[in-house]
């Protein structure tokens, strides 16, 4: 198998769904427990992170991610509105009086800065989430991250971009060059998801031969027609045929990488936080099959 | 009195918006002159979030001294403070009905939000 996975194009691979509960973390943690070259699983389903349930990695650091919003100093403001007529998000209310500000709601664009001719707001750091890193696999060859939305936050997307900014670039040593990176982005196809797999390579689509995960995995395959990003399709929960998928993918010209049967020892395996191929003994050659399919 | 009620109609009598955020209608009444008026609240009905901080604004722009409706979040709430708006909270039935109420002084303001924002 080193021969199949050592020269591949693909180096960042987002691991997707329009549905939620398709089996997108088993794949992403089969594919990175199988992988026989360097590879590095990121967990950017923020919301509600579990890759660490099945890889349980050691985690070396911790860092928290914040966002800039305003923070209005009322012995400058002279109340003219300004800064509230200029946000599109409503973050900034002015009601002739100090401009009140709702964090949850500021995207931070930082135009309410700009926009003050008093120079009364400045950007003050917001915690919405924390970046955990470290180390997981048989011998501790995989490096992990996941990031963690902070309960009570509304907005995830910076956090997967803060998480995916350490991912390697030119500058890093060869080896850490040839790495591949394993995406477990969230469900849906909101910003969430975007942001996940926005600069990936590859985006695997797993869903499953059921009305719903096809009317789901439709409304990815459209996002990721606008992103203009290649998209291969991973058939989750195959029993007693896949026609449903397969003819939608023939239509839209999307390869179908691996079908992984209705068994029922699979989602034993899950329900105990243990990964498939350590647990399924046939199941090993579904994730060899997989990597060798990926370009 | 200016006071602006919530409502599901654009009528006087209409019944209550319990939705303050994303009530139908403002109701504005001027108890002094007897002036009435009625704004829509689409936009806001439809915004995607923030509408509780919005109308809390709009009705802050009506010039409304007190604010009828049937619950207030806290983000809509800060705003209704800052602008020195009354909010009475737990109103249900006909807008001219709690606008005598208020005349009458059976109706009390309270001094926080009473329910949760969406978020938490």
């Amino acid at each position: 198998m080193s021969m199949a996975t050592g020269n591949k194009k693909t180096r960042i691979i987002a691991i997707a769904s329009g549905k939620g509960g398709t089996g997108k973390t088993t794949v992403a943690v089969n594919l990175a427990m199988t992988a026989t070259v360097p590879v590095r699983l990121l967990d950017c389903d923020v919301e509600e992170p579990n890759c660490h349930l099945f890889v349980k990695p050691v985690i070396h650091k911790k860092s928290d991610v914040c966002v800039l919003v305003p923070e209005v100093d009322e012995s400058l403001c002279n109340v003219c509105g300004e800064c509230a007529d200029f946000c599109r998000f409503g973050a900034i209310v002015s009601l002739k009086t100090k401009p009140l500000v709702f964090p949850d709601l500021c995207h931070g664009c930082g135009g309410c800065f700009h926009v003050c001719s008093r120079e009364a707001i400045r950007e003050v750091p917001y915690e919405v989430g924390v970046i955990e890193s470290g180390m997981c696999g048989k011998n501790s060859q995989i490096l992990f991250a996941q990031g963690r939305l902070n309960v009570g936050r509304a907005k995830s997307p910076p956090i997967i971009r803060q998480l995916k900014r350490e991912l390697p670039g030119q500058s890093d040593p060869p080896a850490r060059q040839g790495i591949i990176t394993i995406i477990d982005a969230p469900p849906g196809t909101s910003c969430p998801f975007v942001s996940a797999v926005s600069g990936c390579d590859l985006v695997l689509l797993v869903t499953e031969p059921t009305p719903f995960g096809l009317h789901d995995m439709k409304l990815a395959v459209e996002s990721l027609k606008q992103l203009a990003l290649p998209v291969g399709a991973v058939i989750n929960r195959v029993a007693g045929g896949s026609e449903i998928i397969t003819q939608y993918c023939q239509s839209e010209k999307i390869p179908v990488y691996l079908e992984i049967p209705d068994d029922r020892r699979i989602a034993e395996a899950y329900s105990c936080g243990r990964i498939v191929t350590d647990a399924v003994a046939d199941s090993k050659g579904l994730f060899e099959r997989l990597w060798a399919a990926i370009p | 009195m200016k006071v602006v009620v919530t409502a599901q109609g654009r009528k006087a009598d209409s019944e209550i918006d319990e939705r303050f955020g994303r009530c139908g209608y403002l109701l504005f009444y001027d108890t002094d002159t007897g002036d009435f008026a009625a704004h829509e609240n689409s936009k806001n009905l439809n915004a995607a979030q923030g509408a509780g901080i919005q109308t809390a604004a709009a009705v802050s722009r009506l010039g409304a001294e007190y604010v009828i409706t049937g619950h207030c979040g806290p983000k809509a709430f800060a705003v209704l403070q800052s602008a020195n708006i009354k909010v009475i909270v737990g109103v249900t039935g006909k807008a001219d009905k709690a606008i005598a109420e208020l005349t009458a002084g059976k109706l009390r303001e309270v001094a926080q939000s009473d329910v949760d924002g969406h978020w938490k």
